[in-house]
């Protein structure tokens, strides 16, 4: 099997690590805070991270440093960076170990982060679930807050630097950065329009930067060994460094992969995952969290590289795989996430609000076997009209599960309603399934 | 009056942020850990701490869905029942706590002891099927193991079988 070298995960990979202060330290933790307060200005600190190439690990990616380069400089007020931790796509769980297992990886990046764009208090806005990563994380802020790496004076420089938890309560939508901003301002957490984008009018209309937990946890290790050692591993120039994959469904080994941009799906899937689970063959996968188009077998050697699965008609997202093996439906699987979609639409547009509903319900009506000729059309139609036509990205995901499977299983939404026409009375009208 | 008996944590959390209304969702949150649920009392209470009127906090309360407007049982089940659960079989697995605990989702046991909820994805794919009982997570769960999850809770008000933190897949070991 290949061997890659892991950056985020080494640390917490070695016997007896706990991801305390003193652990973290004895891995040269809090070394490029140090260095970056020592010997660099905050511009260079960005030039670094723009040269590392290193892009968001939420799902956009969009350039970290190119982001960190839009904070004003001459702001008069308070400016600010909000970590995302509310990890709510389904397929992925990263975030979750790297702030379990190492949570001072990622608050040193977000010391740096501070500095950086000039940022005296910033907010790690985890998910309500999450309450043993809160906890974790209030500990390891407790432990370098009286070490002198946070708070007051950091380490002697004179800057200010606080971070504090600051708990969700149960909405995808808030993995969204300006509903996510909204959410901090003790909001219903709907997305806002852009532009004006966060980086001029975030939190409390001050520009803030919002970054992923993993965005955060590479940045210490870019400082260490440079932007070009970052820029080096991967699939450069676009997709630079390692990620964090997360692999679930019919695998034989599912969890958290940390191998660099650019390996295949096949060795994702069959090296690290050890393949299907079962005899069966491997059907449809997931490329990138649930907001992901699915792709089948034939794109099982492209490349995960932003690029690459783009170009499949997909798109890398948060780095979360999902297996389906052989006899699994994908209508079925089309209205499992339809139905999340449906639960999580935020409700500001009137698109994607009325729009999860009526695709909910004429996918249920195809499952249940009282589906309609006329049925593939509505999807169809109704997956047209939603994308593009919402504030926030959430429209455009919502319908990728059909629109993928209508792509590649269209027989299985044809062969259901097939069904329902033997099985329905002729002439009498179908009923239509409503919540 | 809830928050009259935790003035010294009412004021850490509203040192943290320069704007009032962001300690909205943890005073929610620090309402529902203390009673369970939110209650119409405690929504007032925060209102007025806040400085703000019930209904602005009531709109933000109804958008989330983990704030409960009702008591609920002392264990609160939440199955996630997202695809990448579903895969790998938590459907039978909330079938099987329905007929154990003969409740139906959304339902409390006689005995106030569980609630039952199916959610949506509880960020633990690579680990399905699970479930959140209060502030713990069960995962990699089965039917059996499920059984011994609810006879601990109910006889011990615990679990070892609780889950975290969390490293998935374990390092092999060399």
């Amino acid at each position: 099997m290949t061997t890659y070298e892991k950056i985020l995960l080494k640390n917490m990979e070695q016997p007896g690590y706990t991801g305390s202060l003193a652990d973290y330290e004895g891995t040269g933790g809090y070394r490029a805070l140090r260095t970056v307060l020592k010997e660099m200005q905050p511009d260079q600190v960005i030039e670094v991270v723009k040269k590392s190439g290193l892009r968001g690990r939420g799902g956009a990616g969009f350039p970290t440093g190119v982001k960190w380069g839009f904070i004003p400089k001459n702001h008069p007020g308070p400016k600010y960076l909000c970590c995302n931790a509310d990890e709510s796509e389904p397929g992925t769980f990263k975030d979750r170990q790297l702030m379990e297992r190492d949570p001072h990886q990622m608050l040193e990046g977000m010391a740096i982060t501070c500095f950086a764009i000039g940022a005296q208090t910033a907010y790690i806005y985890i998910r309500g679930e999450f309450r043993l990563g809160a906890k974790i994380l209030e500990q390891a802020l407790q432990e370098a807050n009286a070490a002198g790496y946070l708070g007051k004076n950091v380490l002697g420089s004179g800057l200010t630097i606080n971070i504090f938890v600051h708990l969700g309560a149960g909405a995808y939508i808030c993995g969204e950065e300006t509903a996510l901003l909204e959410s901090l301002e003790g909001k219903r957490g709907m997305p806002r329009f852009k532009p004006p984008f966060p980086a001029t009018h975030g939190l409390y209309q001050n520009p803030t930067v919002v970054n992923n937990v993993e965005t955060m946890a590479n940045v210490p290790h870019i400082i260490n060994r440079g932007g070009e050692w970052f820029a080096s591993i991967g699939s450069p120039p676009k997709s630079c460094g390692t990620r964090v994959f997360c692999l679930s469904g019919h695998v034989k080994r599912p969890g958290n992969y940390e191998a660099p941009m650019g390996i295949t799906f096949r060795e994702l899937i069959y090296e690290l995952g050890g393949g299907m689970r079962s005899d069966k063959p491997l059907k449809a996968f997931i490329p990138g969290g649930a907001s992901a188009p699915f792709l089948t077998p034939d794109h099982l050697d492209v490349k995960m590289d932003f690029e690459s699965v783009a170009l499949a008609g997909s798109m890398l997202g948060s780095g979360g795989v999902t297996v389906m093996e052989e006899g699994t439906n994908m209508v079925w699987a089309a209205l499992r996430l339809m139905e999340f979609f449906y639960h999580e639409s935020c409700g500001k547009c009137t698109p994607c609000r009325e729009g999860t509903s009526w695709l909910v319900q004429t996918l249920q009506r195809i499952w249940n076997k009282r589906g309609r000729p006329e049925d593939i059309g509505v999807l169809d139609e109704l997956c047209g009209n939603i994308p593009g036509r919402t504030v926030c990205a959430f429209g455009d995901a919502a319908v990728s599960p059909i629109v993928s499977t209508l792509l590649h299983w269209r027989e299985e939404y044809e062969a259901l309603i097939q069904e329902a026409l033997e099985t329905m009375p002729r002439n009498k009208e179908i009923p239509v399934f409503s919540h | 009056m809830l928050f009259e008996r935790f003035k010294n944590e009412v004021e850490d959390i509203l040192s943290r942020y320069p704007v009032k209304r962001s300690a909205l969702l943890p005073l929610l949150n620090f309402a529902q850990r203390e009673e369970g649920y939110v209650s119409e009392s405690a929504m007032k209470e925060i209102a007025k701490i806040l400085d703000l009127t019930p209904p602005q906090v009531f709109e933000t309360v109804t958008f989330y869905t983990m704030f409960n407007l009702k008591p609920i049982g002392k264990f609160h089940l939440q199955v996630c029942k997202s695809l990448m659960c579903a895969l790998v079989g938590s459907d039978d697995l909330v079938m099987w706590i329905q007929k154990k605990l003969s409740i139906a989702p959304g339902q409390t046991t006689a005995d106030n002891i569980f609630t039952l909820s199916v959610v949506e994805c509880l960020g633990s794919c690579g680990t399905g099927p699970m479930m959140q009982v209060n502030d713990d997570y069960y995962e990699q769960l089965s039917e059996e193991k499920v059984g011994r999850v609810l006879d601990d809770l109910k006889r011990d008000g615990t679990s070892s079988l609780k889950t975290g933190p969390f490293m998935y897949p374990q390092p092999l070991a060399k």
